[in-house]
């Protein structure tokens, strides 16, 4: 018997499931609403998204290279989860030019600048989207309606932008539930379809991959939010069922508010954080000055991560409890 | 109903059933044993022997001179070779005490009078398991006097036997409680009678039920309680199997002594029965020799000192391309560089596998999981970062201390970072300043 063993600490186990695993599960995720945005938008969409996902994965390899780090985490899935989740955010008729700005943004400085996977503090993907609405404005607000609509106007509004500035509960031209729901309807690239992102989202809380807390408690949150005002006055506000489906709240809720870099690690501090989203989008979309407050409204409590941790350290087994 | 367990912790793939069905086997003494005259945590017993004695079997050959040491005995009658520092499994060098066996297995002559153990004082009792150099057999190796000897202000009101054997592929245990649970229960009664306790309580995983139900119609017409536990690791953790078995939570620091409860595992339970019934010292045990790498895997009842060379060859030898050798479990087991080194007290277990390579290690992503999973209750990740960037003020605040290392965060980790190795190192600094300070 002549064997060399190897040393290493305990435990001499270890489970499966490896960050490239959950990457490429949360990508798997991610197939329904890129379908979906194909379907709608057709090649507008394949565009866009191959460019964000390329442009991603070429920013991540500039940023190895130059910092020297080993190459196998280029494909760990964390960049193809980046660019695919900006250009889902990305109005389908936006230039290629600017997308690709985005997701540079995106990977560098939402990323890459922090030090890379697991480091940053924003969501990279936001990060590069609030790039985008602050430096082109007016790119980043004008909508394509989806292929199958029967109005073709380049300046249609989105159902939140129609629901804030055209007044359209008065005047009855409010986006029904049934095509929030299917998608059949104009905004972002991979938004509109709320099935779709169910399904992928269902999928990532079977799986276990994402903490169940955040999206239950930003759906809460919202619905009782807008609920109380719906309830006040059905004239002026629209339901709660309408906030969840339209814009970008389910995306957020099951993609982005759920990043585990940039989301909470112990239990109750998700519950605030996912609360602490819920009631930001909701106070934007009733009294900001944006129809839609997703994307900002993780980006503020993604900003309050850090102090959560410090604050919510779970209880330690036999810690005694504070009076 | 419900099974008693604990929050958190995990389920890793078992594995027993490469041994759980074959029952205990003695195997010969080697020709040579290697006693290390530390075998647990603590200070080195004293060697009582020199370079051409001839010792008995069960002669004491080391003196555990303080409180926390034990005494060990051969485990062969023959010549003594040398008193020499040895490899140990624990990783280093330790004085060691090798011994040419003579094949007799004379037994020590002056055997003492045996009285009825039932009659025994807690005194008594403390001091022939003391003298029986018995100490836990769970893989801690904890001298069990010490833990029969609870403060005068900490009364003890439950004793726990232990008998989830949680770890994976560990079978020796179970095989004990098929085939000894008699010696079992009555340690278990010589432990309540040293502690002046009132109930027993033995926790079994319900992946046991053959050992379950002997013990229960055993303990049928007695006080001592059978319970089942959910199978599950660590539930055979002290903490843990106290909290669910009684849901009482030791505190932060202390021991089971601060809620009332001594924990005793299944093997201790029986050493101690063999110390007070027939006065034999703890000179072997059983450990279960398994894994893909042994060829063929047994539950074995070995001398305390054999080289782990002799006990794997007894097992058919290793497979070829092992390149893993672990004492103890897969979960909380030390891996080792070499056949040469020695079987102890605290060794439950000797396991051997081919690995697959070492996964790629990625940067922490903060999925949580090792916090979802920690027994404890603790951070592991966040307590990790402190070690790594020296911040030893701020793990100990977050609880690093109270790491039991059971290896759930490890286990569960989807970056493959050796979580269990940088607590280890806080730990270990943290404790080296603490002395530094109190010196």
């Amino acid at each position: 018997m002549n064997n060399s063993f190897i040393i290493q600490s305990s435990s001499h186990l270890k489970e499966k499931e490896s960050v490239p695993k959950i990457m490429y599960a949360v990508i798997i995720s991610l197939l329904p609403a890129s379908f979906a945005s194909v379907y709608f938008f057709r090649l507008k969409a394949v565009i866009l998204l191959l460019a964000c996902v390329a442009a991603s994965l070429l920013t991540e390899a500039l940023f190895l290279w130059l910092s020297k780090k080993p190459f196998h985490s280029l494909w760990d899935g964390s960049a193809i989860i980046t660019g695919t989740l900006l250009a889902m955010t990305l109005p389908p008729s936006l230039p290629l030019g600017l997308a690709i700005i985005g997701a540079v943004v995106a990977i560098g400085i939402g990323k890459q600048v922090f030090g890379g996977l697991g480091y940053n503090i924003f969501n990279p993907a936001l990060v590069g989207r609030a790039f985008l609405q602050t430096a082109f404005p007016v790119a980043m607000t004008s909508w394509a309606a989806p292929a199958l609509a029967k109005v073709n106007t380049a300046t249609l509004a989105t159902p939140l932008g129609n629901l804030k500035f055209q007044e359209a509960i008065a005047q009855g031209t409010l986006t029904p539930l049934k095509d929030l729901f299917w998608g059949n309807i104009g905004g972002c690239l991979g938004e509109t379809s709320s099935i779709a992102l169910i399904l992928g989202g269902l999928y990532l809380l079977y799986r276990r991959t994402i903490d169940w807390r955040i999206p239950l408690g930003i759906l809460l949150s919202l619905s009782i939010f807008t609920g109380i005002f719906w309830l006040a006055n059905p004239e002026k506000y629209a339901s709660p069922l309408f906030h969840l489906l339209a814009g970008g709240l389910m995306i957020g809720a099951f993609f982005m508010a759920t990043d585990m870099v940039t989301s909470p690690i112990a239990p109750s501090g998700a519950w605030i954080y996912a609360l602490g989203i819920g009631l930001v989008v909701g106070l934007i979309r009733l009294f900001g000055g944006f129809p839609e407050g997703v994307m900002y409204s993780i980006l503020f409590m993604n900003a309050f991560v850090p102090l959560l941790n410090k604050y919510t350290r779970p209880r330690i087994l036999g810690e005694r409890r504070k009076r | 109903m419900k099974l008693k367990t604990f929050p958190r912790g995990i389920h890793p793939p078992e594995f027993k059933e490469l041994t759980d069905e074959k029952p205990l086997e003695s195997m010969p003494p080697p020709e040579k044993v290697f006693i290390p005259l530390l075998q647990h945590f603590g200070s080195p017993a004293e060697s009582l022997v020199s370079k051409g004695d001839d010792v008995y079997l069960g002669q004491k050959i080391g003196e555990g001179k303080t409180l926390f040491s034990a005494s060990v005995h051969s485990s062969v009658s023959g010549k003594v070779l040398g008193v020499d520092n040895f490899s140990h499994p624990g990783g280093n060098l330790v004085p060691t005490v090798s011994i040419a066996n003579d094949g007799q297995d004379r037994f020590f002559p002056e055997k003492k009078e045996i009285k009825d153990p039932l009659s025994l004082s807690p005194e008594e009792i403390r001091q022939i398991v003391r003298e029986a150099g018995v100490v836990g057999l769970g893989g801690a190796a904890f001298p069990t006097a010490v833990k029969l000897s609870p403060p005068k202000d900490k009364p003890i009101d439950t004793i726990i036997i232990n008998g989830c054997e949680c770890e994976p592929m560990l079978t020796s245990d179970y095989r004990l409680m098929l085939e000894h649970p008699e010696d079992i229960l009555k340690g278990a009664e010589i432990v309540r009678q040293a502690t002046g306790a009132e109930r027993i309580i033995v926790g079994i995983e319900d992946n046991k039920m053959k050992a379950f139900k002997t013990l229960e119609k055993l303990a049928e017409n007695s006080s001592t309680e059978i319970s089942l536990v959910k199978t599950k690791y660590p539930q055979g953790a002290e903490k843990n199997l106290i909290f669910a078995l009684l849901r009482r939570e030791v505190p932060r620091g202390g021991l089971p002594f601060d809620v009332g409860v001594v924990v005793q595992n299944v093997g201790t339970a029986k050493a101690i029965w063999d110390a007070v019934s027939c006065s034999t010292p703890l000179y072997q045990r059983t450990i279960t020799v398994s894994g893909s790498g042994i060829k063929e895997p047994k539950n074995i009842l070995v001398r305390i000192g054999t080289p782990f060379k002799n006990a794997v060859e007894f097992c058919g030898g290793l497979t070829d391309g092992v390149d893993l050798l672990v004492m103890g479990g897969p979960m909380m087991g030390i891996a080792q560089w070499s056949l040469d080194v020695p079987v102890i007290k605290g060794t439950s277990g000797i396991l051997a596998w081919t690995s697959t390579s070492p996964p790629l290690e990625h940067a922490c992503i903060r999925c949580s999981r090792c916090i979802a999973h920690c027994p404890m209750g603790l951070v592991p990740t966040q307590l990790v970062k402190y070690v790594k960037y020296e911040n030893l003020a701020e793990a100990e605040n977050w609880g690093i201390l109270d790491c039991v290392e059971c290896g759930c965060c490890q286990y569960i980790c989807p970056s493959k970072i050796p979580l269990v190795h940088w607590l280890r190192l806080g730990k270990s600094k943290i404790i080296a300043l603490k002395r530094k300070k109190s010196a």
